[in-house]
């Protein structure tokens, strides 16, 4: 039972990682951008979270409302300004400008915000209550809650790429940037919208994380970018469901390394991480062939 | 098609505005000339052939006309505007519309999804996703199929209802005969009369000489980034395109570069993708 109850908790928590990864894996999937920001861009989600509930007093959970248009339109500016002017030089360069980006906001944040941890909603129900399967499952709300926001945002996007006239465009950009100005598509909008969604889905990340647990200036880098990475490589590079199922599978390795002893939790993820690696460098759900 | 060859000539000769004005364009990949100080003017109605061999700067010709390089001389004029330094996005949604070498269409799209994206920002005009169909009437069953999955002709079919659904004036063909079989590149020409129908003007480059005579109503010959000949095709001697093509100075009777003295135009076929 002890067990059962392991990967119960892995598979919920995988829903949180799969909101980390996902935004990671569609900005490489579509304009090949590693973004080493992803985690502190999570990050600056959740300040803007904490700042927009000390202003307007709405209930934790509504703060998306504000926090996400924000992100996005954030994500489409850096996009359109920095990052491209990255691309249009290599795909290296982008490397290293977002990672830049990272240590910029990472300091930002220590400047202005202090080392301190801040959590989101502290207090309220939802944070936590819980309810009880037999006597060894206990199920968090808010897990629940996080893994069902997960699956709806890998749902919305799947539907949004597979059958919207952005969608489309921001596939066919993919596929062949040339290709897609000749028929008359401004390549670098279509990654802005890419962005945009992108960023939206790393400041979901954020508030979720900060309600979670707890977030600092570092925790984007420490925490939720490497955990991003290990979930889009374990569930193969591009694959929005790789993502969640990489999420789960990072998730559950984690539980059941905390089970068999504490101290090797974040161990057994990264073990598991390396095999697949080694094993199916590809991931587990690899990338439908391209022409 | 003679018919429209006729008012073509009357385009030319009458004076009229070239509907594309290509002046002094000089190109570089790098250190190394692509083209140098080629022009062409492309009357409305013309298929405009332009013939060379691997190398010469007929793809390059074409992209920089499509915007995809830049060039370091010359300009580039469309329907009366200098356009050398309009983003290559702009100038497709103004009405050149190319098909490009090796096809690229969106491999993990399907046949519909690649002629909907060509759709996305068309011009008002004749062409719909329904007329493609008409014109290639295998498409329509196989719509929902992705297009990497489709064999070489008809990828090309797509590539070419991908650029016709976009309205252009100007059709810009790159190439058509790479990768495919002699077959398969007679059924896609054929389609060309009634693309023209429709008041489009096509430029197109090709390595088969024999093709781009058969279907152009002028020509121009490219060696080495130069131009070496230009004409209507009734108006130069097969020896004379030969000389052009392979870059012999005249009396090219005892050549031992392809090994004939017959005068007949050796059409080289398709050999390998052109680099640049």
């Amino acid at each position: 039972m002890v067990w059962v109850n392991d990967v119960i908790q892995g598979i919920l928590i995988g829903g949180l990682y799969a909101l980390f990864a996902c935004g990671l894996s569609l900005m490489f999937g579509v304009m090949k951008v590693i973004n080493l920001a992803h985690g502190d861009l999570a990050v600056i989600g959740g300040y803007i979270a904490l700042g927009v509930i000390a202003v307007t007093h709405i209930p934790v959970l509504w703060s998306f409302v504000i926090v996400v248009p924000l992100m996005a339109v954030l994500g489409y500016v850096l996009q359109r300004t920095v990052i491209q002017a990255a691309l249009n030089r290599s795909i290296l360069t982008t490397l290293l400008v977002t990672f830049g980006l990272s240590v910029v906001i990472e300091n930002g944040l220590l400047q202005f915000a202090s080392a301190n941890s801040h959590s989101l909603g502290a207090g309220s129900a939802i944070i936590t209550s819980s309810f009880s399967i037999g006597s060894q499952i206990t199920i968090a709300y808010l897990l629940l809650l996080i893994f069902a926001v997960a699956v709806v945002v890998l749902l919305g996007l799947q539907y949004f790429l597979s059958r919207s006239r952005y969608g489309r465009l921001i596939r066919a950009v993919a596929d062949d940037q040339e290709a897609a100005q000749l028929s008359g598509i401004d390549y670098r909008h279509v990654f802005g919208i890419a962005a945009a969604i992108a960023f939206g889905t790393a400041a979901l990340a954020g508030i979720a994380y900060g309600m979670y647990s707890q977030f600092a200036p570092t925790t984007g880098t420490d925490t939720i970018l490497l955990f991003a990475f290990a979930a889009v490589v374990i569930g193969g590079l591009g694959s929005l469901w790789g993502t969640l199922l990489g999420g789960v599978v990072l998730g559950v390795s984690q539980a059941i390394g905390a089970q068999i002893s504490g101290s090797d939790e974040f161990l057994a993820g990264y073990i598991v991480f390396l095999v697949v690696l080694v094993l199916r460098p590809q991931g587990l759900i690899a990338r439908r062939g391209q022409a | 098609m003679s018919e429209t060859r006729e008012t073509v000539s009357e385009a030319r000769e009458t004076g009229s505005e070239p509907i594309l004005d290509v002046r002094g364009l000089t190109v570089h990949h790098g250190q190394l000339r692509a083209l140098d100080h080629v022009s062409l003017r492309v009357f409305p109605g013309e298929v405009y052939a332009i013939i060379g061999a691997n190398g010469a700067g007929k793809s390059t010709l074409l992209r920089t006309i499509a915007g995809l390089h830049q060039p370091t001389e010359g300009s580039i004029w469309y329907d009366g505007k200098d356009v050398t330094k309009t983003r290559p996005e702009r100038r497709a949604v103004s009405g050149i519309a190319m098909v490009p070498e090796g096809r690229r269409l969106f491999g993990s799209l399907t046949v519909q999804e690649n002629l909907q994206v060509g759709a996305t920002y068309a011009r008002p005009g004749p062409w719909t996703i329904e007329q493609v169909y008409e014109l290639f009437a295998w498409m329509k069953d196989r719509r929902t199929q992705r297009a990497a999955q489709l064999s070489g002709g008809e990828q090309q079919s797509v590539a070419i209802g991908r650029a016709l659904v976009a309205n252009p004036r100007v059709l810009l063909l790159d190439e058509l005969s790479l990768g495919l079989a002699p077959v398969v590149l007679q059924r896609i020409y054929a389609t060309l009369p009634q693309i023209l129908a429709t008041g489009l003007t096509v430029l197109l480059v090709e390595q088969d000489v024999s093709q781009a005579l058969r279907v152009a109503s002028h020509l121009q010959c490219l060696l080495e980034g130069r131009t070496t000949l230009e004409g209507k095709p009734s108006e130069v001697t097969p020896e004379e395109v030969e000389a052009a093509y392979f870059g012999l100075r005249s009396a090219p009777a005892s050549s031992p570069v392809y090994g004939g003295g017959s005068g007949e135009v050796v059409p080289p076929g398709p050999v390998g993708s052109e680099e640049a």
